[in-house]
């Protein structure tokens, strides 16, 4: 055997209790031994780790890869790599592509140009009706077995309750998870900003708490009556969070995630207008902040990227004439460790919230332990460096943190031991 | 980029050298416009009303949403200081061809103009623009989306301090429309900064911005409660369109509640004064008794928007001047000490 060694790295992995520095060895794609070299083989290669600190990989619960469709904006090779430079070595891709990946043939060529380029995984979600139109069930079935781990409304609307009644019904029959985004749009419809007092002085039209909020209570009680496995994408609010404890204390299994961006913004990052903060879920007040946090570190939310490339030009316009979204993946470890450093996160929970959950939820192996495949993140947590447009993988260099400095970095990603950045 | 709108328009020193919003704008700044329309309305009323401040320069009125009445008063403002003026009807040409916000911008800046008098539906527009042109263009809002129509607010306070002879201790009353309003939000502001005792706003629930207090103001929801001891009163134009979009069950219910009556401006002090920004919608927002009645002061409105633009106009224009040479003086002290 031949191994790879990474020494003096503090290897952090809530799922195993574990939180020290040893050294760990890989060989076969798997993690041989931790703490100990292994009985016999050789050392291929070593890294001294020293300072770092080998987490398990991230696994984003949802990403928007803009391929097949917009190449302007991304493709899937310049996105999943931009993905490995935020420490994921799995992304789950929406499904608002062009064409709308709600057929096996969009999943196969997404699947494809994935791993041609070999970066980190995608995890197609299929999309729920045809077209994302709200209104036909897409061949559920037949998408699951194209290789969707879970089918999603992507934001759009269903036609009526009756549809996602039914949806709810086919999926639980073949127990297809739903990853569903709560918005009823006849509340959030021109809105392009929370709706609170910052929108009321920018005299920009807002997106009430409750679009959020109704949606989720229609989706809470058709899953009580259908049975159906729900994923709540993108939660923004306190109050949906409320829902969703209360949910769960009357015994139904219902997890959820929240954008990163509304873990570190709120609605005052819109003062200026300034068009990168033009997000959905928009940001919300800081009350709905602090709140998420704290879901977070109770470890009853996830979190995702929301990761969204666009062109310079879908920016360049007046606040709510630019495209909403934010990259984020190039970016993604120094904003969530900026949430450590200020003691509103602990590390636990953030790599709970980013890796072990998501495994968990996915049915994917991703725990520092013998055995396991080697899907980790070498993070270095002291490197500084300035955000510039220059050094993103991204095609989207959309992010407001373009000439600020940033703490924290990736300095390597193994997927199945292959080191893919 | 993320810069505070209220900054965007200051140069280093806090001179004016773009108008986007009364926000954050200091009372010494405000009262500066004010006395500089006050100089101005003596030239209007002068047998050769023009005077040379903005001789040489090129004003382009950019209006991306129709306004007869706002273009015109900027026209004849930038002519009466002597500006070369050119009208673009967007709303009816480029943009509409698909030619974006920016592309229209970079070929108005080959055209070498001074002052782009900018209205546009989307809030922020003026202030994307103030930050997307080269240095040494003038911003004008005319009016942003919801946002602000900073020179509509300050030929107000004009009206109240000509005719009510300060803002200082008035008690103002803004009634009807304030969720779309950008001339209400841009009235409190100036309003309280200049010292009003009071600005409320009056209107249904379904019409009042959520956290309106933020604005600074105290929300009313009956005639009879807020104007009570008010020194002013503002009506605004009531929309249309309101009574499809489920805000408003008819305009005749509105006038019942809301419509300034000769009944219900008795409430006010006997020496309050009526406002209106214009265009009226006789029996909707107010009855032609008090519209043409003593009280009113929306004839005179009119004609004090001429001097406040000007006022604007020739402040920003100097304010822009200013950076330029500072910036020309700069770069000899710096080939200087090189």
């Amino acid at each position: 055997m031949r191994y790879l060694h990474i020494e003096n790295a503090r290897l952090i992995d809530p799922s195993q209790n574990l939180d020290e520095v040893c050294d760990i060895y890989v060989a076969g794609g798997r993690i041989a031994t931790i703490g100990h070299k292994p009985a016999s083989g050789e050392i291929e290669q070593s890294i001294n780790a020293q300072g770092q600190w080998l987490v398990p990989g991230f696994i984003d619960l949802g990403a928007h890869l803009a391929d097949p469709g917009y190449p302007q904006k991304g493709t899937i090779a310049s996105e999943t790599r931009a993905a490995c430079a935020g420490g994921f070595t799995h992304v789950c891709a929406l499904p608002d592509s062009k064409p709308v990946a709600d057929s096996s043939a969009v999943i196969q060529q997404v699947l494809e140009k994935a791993a041609q380029a070999g970066y980190a995984s995608v995890l197609p979600l299929g999309a729920v009706t045809q077209g994302l139109a709200g209104e036909q069930l897409a061949n559920m079935y037949g998408l699951r077995e194209a290789g969707c781990v879970a089918l999603s409304n992507a934001r759009q609307p269903f036609k009526d309750s009756y549809v996602l009644r039914r949806v709810m019904e086919y999926a639980a029959t073949y127990d297809i998870p739903l990853f569903l985004q709560a918005e009823d749009v006849s509340l959030s419809d021109g809105g392009c900003m929370h709706e609170g007092p910052v929108a009321t002085r920018m005299g920009l039209s807002g997106i009430p708490a409750t679009a959020e909020s109704i949606a989720l209570a229609q989706i809470i009680l058709l899953a009580e009556q259908t049975g159906a496995r729900i994923h709540i994408s993108q939660v923004s609010c306190a109050r949906s969070l409320q829902m969703l404890s209360q949910a769960r204390q009357k015994g139904l299994n219902i997890s959820a995630d929240t954008p990163l961006a509304n873990l570190v913004y709120t609605d005052a990052a819109v003062t200026g207008y300034n068009s990168q903060f033009n997000v959905r879920p928009p940001l919300r007040s800081d009350a709905d902040r602090q709140a998420l946090l704290a879901a977070v570190n109770n470890g009853e939310l996830a979190i995702s990227s929301n990761h969204r490339p666009h062109e310079i030009a879908a920016k360049k316009a007046p606040f709510a004439d630019a495209e909403a979204g934010m990259s984020m993946f190039d970016f993604f470890v120094p904003l969530a460790l900026q949430l450590v450093s200020s003691n509103e996160l602990s590390l636990a929970a953030l790599i709970r919230a980013v890796s072990n959950q998501p495994a968990q939820l996915l049915g994917l192996e991703q725990a520092l332990k013998e055995g396991s495949w080697f899907n980790a993140v070498l993070l270095d947590p002291t490197a500084s460096r300035l955000a510039d447009e220059s050094s993103m993988h991204s095609k989207g260099t959309n992010s407001p943190l373009i000439g600020s400095r940033l703490e924290g970095a990736v300095s390597a990603v193994f997927a199945d031991g292959r080191r893919v950045f | 980029m993320n810069t505070d709108p209220s900054q965007v328009q200051l140069t280093a020193n806090g001179r004016l050298k773009h108008f986007l919003t009364t926000e954050g704008l200091s009372r010494e700044l405000l009262t500066e416009i004010l006395d500089t329309a006050d100089s101005f309305i003596s030239t209007q009323e002068r047998a050769v009303k023009k005077v040379p401040l903005l001789r040489g320069k090129t004003v382009v009125n950019l209006f991306f949403e129709n306004s007869t009445r706002t273009r015109s008063t900027f026209e004849l403002a930038a002519k009466r200081l002597s500006a070369d003026i050119l009208n673009l009807d967007i709303a009816r040409s480029a943009t509409s061809k698909g030619e974006t916000l920016m592309d229209t911008l970079w070929n108005l800046e080959a055209m070498y103009s001074d002052m782009f008098v900018v209205r546009h539906a989307d809030s922020g527009a003026a202030h994307f623009i103030a930050e997307q042109v080269t240095p040494n263009v003038a911003i004008i809002n005319a009016g942003d989306g919801r946002h602000a129509h900073p020179t509509q607010a300050m030929l107000d306070m004009l009206t109240i301090r000509r005719h009510k002879a300060s803002i200082e201790g008035k008690v103002v009353a803004i009634v009807g429309d304030i969720l779309h309003s950008r001339v209400a939000r841009s009235q409190i502001y100036a309003l309280n900064t200049l010292g009003a005792a009071e600005v409320r706003v009056i209107g249904p629930g379904t019409l009042l911005p959520k956290d309106t207090e933020a604005l600074g103001c105290k929300a009313f929801y009956r005639m009879e409660d807020g104007l009570k001891d008010c020194d002013v009163i503002i009506m605004l134009r009531l929309q249309k369109e309101r009574m499809q979009n489920a805000l408003l069950p008819s305009e005749g219910e509105f006038f019942k509640l809301y419509g300034l009556t000769e009944q219900k401006l008795a409430i006010a002090r006997p020496d309050a004064i009526v406002m209106h920004p214009g265009p009226i919608n006789r029996g909707v927002e107010i009855e032609s008794a008090v519209a043409d009645g003593m009280q009113s002061v929306i004839l005179n409105q009119v004609s004090y928007g001429i001097a406040v633009r000007m006022a604007v106009m020739s402040m920003a224009m100097s304010g822009q001047q200013q950076e330029k040479n500072e910036l020309l003086a700069a770069g000899q002290n710096d080939q200087e000490e090189a």
